[in-house]
């Protein structure tokens, strides 16, 4: 890397008042052919185009993004990285990214914060209780580190939630994986971003999609706003705004678009150490680095590209996070925002090869795509080169809404969709 | 969130309403004769369009009838109500 950074480069640059680190990537104009094309600078993406140069030699790739990378749904989640799946095939795409992110800051040369600081999930009814006591079993059988608590145990791991039998839904366990936690969102995005520019990698921003190109059943090339590019090869990283991409070419994908709200608090001083979920009343919590409270919301029933999304959404969160944490009521919120979210009819991805030959789809995450990042990247980046799928991503393919083999993770995978 | 104007009731918050996805999907007349692909592309694939789509909406905190909207996803704009037995408008 031609700019590494190290505890010199931080003193020799303090020499300079910081003034002159170089770019973390560059600014290219797209040339006129490419290997091979990836649609959408956002975590995936890059971390695809980073996996192609790295392990598969292919480094005369781009990455073209509508606006800026990073600025999608990588810049707008809650950032919450677990594995704690209740399906196999989950519980393997989920920890093959878990122990990328464990080591991804070095592999980087660029800190992504990464913070295993445990993902609690709560229990409030019977119902709860014995499916996180299931998956808890399940995960162990995978590997995957989990316990159950009882409410004691919940109460001292994290004290500031209300454990009180009084409430409308009392806390009556929950389950932990200390192996989880968080990530900086954007260092994920810059730092994917300038692995892969150092390898040769064109990242194109301000560039959209403006149709694909088929010679019979082949891709033939990409119509951009930037003029036309040849490939042979297009990944598709494109989230919510998948099927669009798919419509271009003809492709019918099985996704509904939907808003997906977050919200933070002011800054406050540190008060939660860990993070918190519960999808039974639907209050997520965690706290940044910078001291706001980090909170998601749900997703609203209605296809929506807008970015905007309910208010009654928020508030039905936060009725639930005040009464877990009543210690919160006079928190002022700062800042709320909505990403667009494109959700499968089982709520697991697509990361698949299609009927049209060079065309790849890496779609479908939802509303819990962030933690899977570097698994995605690397998975992805196996099935372009390789024109196969890896046997980690292999039931992630399209047919299976033909076959019926579904990973059904809805209401199965410690969240609430 | 936006108002919509139930043809039963009127001019209520979306909140009082249930969105039920893609309308004019047309249940199969034969289903034991159709194949799994055709099978997925009825109950799984989705337009799923950014701009005016035809969509059904059930007003569960009010009247509870369906009926479908045309609405432009791209901003949530309401173009027109319809019942679900009047020819959708042209957009």
């Amino acid at each position: 890397m031609s700019n590494k950074y190290s505890f010199l480069s931080l003193i020799k640059n303090a020499f300079s008042h910081h003034e002159n680190w170089g770019k973390a990537w560059k600014d290219p104009e797209p040339k006129k052919e490419y290997e091979a094309v990836i649609v959408g600078g956002g975590g995936h993406g890059l971390a695809t185009a980073y996996y192609l140069a790295k392990k598969h030699n292919m480094k005369n790739i781009a990455v073209i993004e509508k606006g800026w990378i990073g600025g999608g749904n990588t810049g707008r989640n809650t950032t919450i990285i677990r594995s704690n799946y209740l399906w196999d095939a989950s519980a393997g795409l989920y920890d093959h990214a878990l122990k990328i992110w464990e080591n991804l800051s070095q592999e980087l040369n660029y800190n992504v914060m990464f913070s295993q600081r445990g993902v609690m999930n709560l229990a409030h009814n019977l119902q709860d209780v014995r499916d996180l006591k299931r998956r808890t079993h399940a995960n162990r059988l995978n590997g995957i580190d989990a316990v159950y608590l009882n409410t004691d145990q919940v109460k001292k791991f994290c004290p500031i939630i209300n454990t009180s039998p009084y409430i409308r839904y009392p806390v009556l366990g929950g389950t932990l994986q200390k192996r989880a936690g968080t990530a900086r969102h954007d260092a994920v995005a810059w730092g994917y971003a300038r692995g892969a520019d150092s390898m040769g990698v064109d990242i194109i921003q301000n560039c959209e999609v403006k149709g694909i190109k088929r010679n019979g059943d082949k891709v033939d090339g990409i119509e951009t706003t930037k003029g036309f590019i040849k490939t042979n090869k297009i990944g598709v990283v494109a989230a919510g705004h998948s099927s669009v991409i798919a419509d271009m070419a003809g492709l019918r994908l099985p996704l509904e678009s939907k808003p997906l709200q977050a919200l933070v608090s002011e800054p406050v001083k540190p008060i939660i150490d860990t993070v918190v979920m519960s999808n039974a009343v639907h209050a997520y919590v965690s706290q940044s680095d910078k001291g706001e409270l980090v909170i998601g919301a749900g997703t609203d029933d209605y296809i929506s590209y807008s970015q905007k999304g309910s208010h009654e959404i928020v508030e039905g969160t936060l009725n639930a996070i005040l009464e877990l944490y009543p210690i919160f009521s006079r928190m002022r919120m700062l800042r709320q925002w909505g990403g667009i979210v494109d959700i499968c009819p089982d709520a697991s991805p697509i990361i698949s090869k299609t009927s049209i030959k060079g065309l790849y789809f890496n779609c479908g995450w939802g509303t819990g795509g962030f933690k899977a990042t570097p698994g995605s990247g690397d998975l992805f980046a196996h099935t372009i080169a390789n024109d196969e799928p890896h046997k980690l991503n292999a039931a992630f393919n399209i047919n299976r809404f033909i076959s019926g083999d579904l990973v059904d993770e809805h209401g199965a995978a410690a969240v609430a969709h | 969130m936006f108002i919509i104007n139930c043809p039963f009731c009127g001019e209520r918050d979306q909140s009082e309403f249930k969105a039920g996805g893609e309308a004019h999907i047309i249940r199969p007349k034969q289903p034991t004769e159709l194949s799994d692909d055709e099978w997925a592309e009825y109950l799984f694939m989705r337009k799923n369009i950014k701009g005016v789509q035809f969509e059904r909406w059930n007003h569960i905190h009010g009247c509870r009838k369906w009926f479908n909207l045309v609405r432009d996803t791209s901003n949530d704009e309401i173009k027109a109500v319809y019942k679900m037995d009047e020819k959708p408008p042209t957009y």
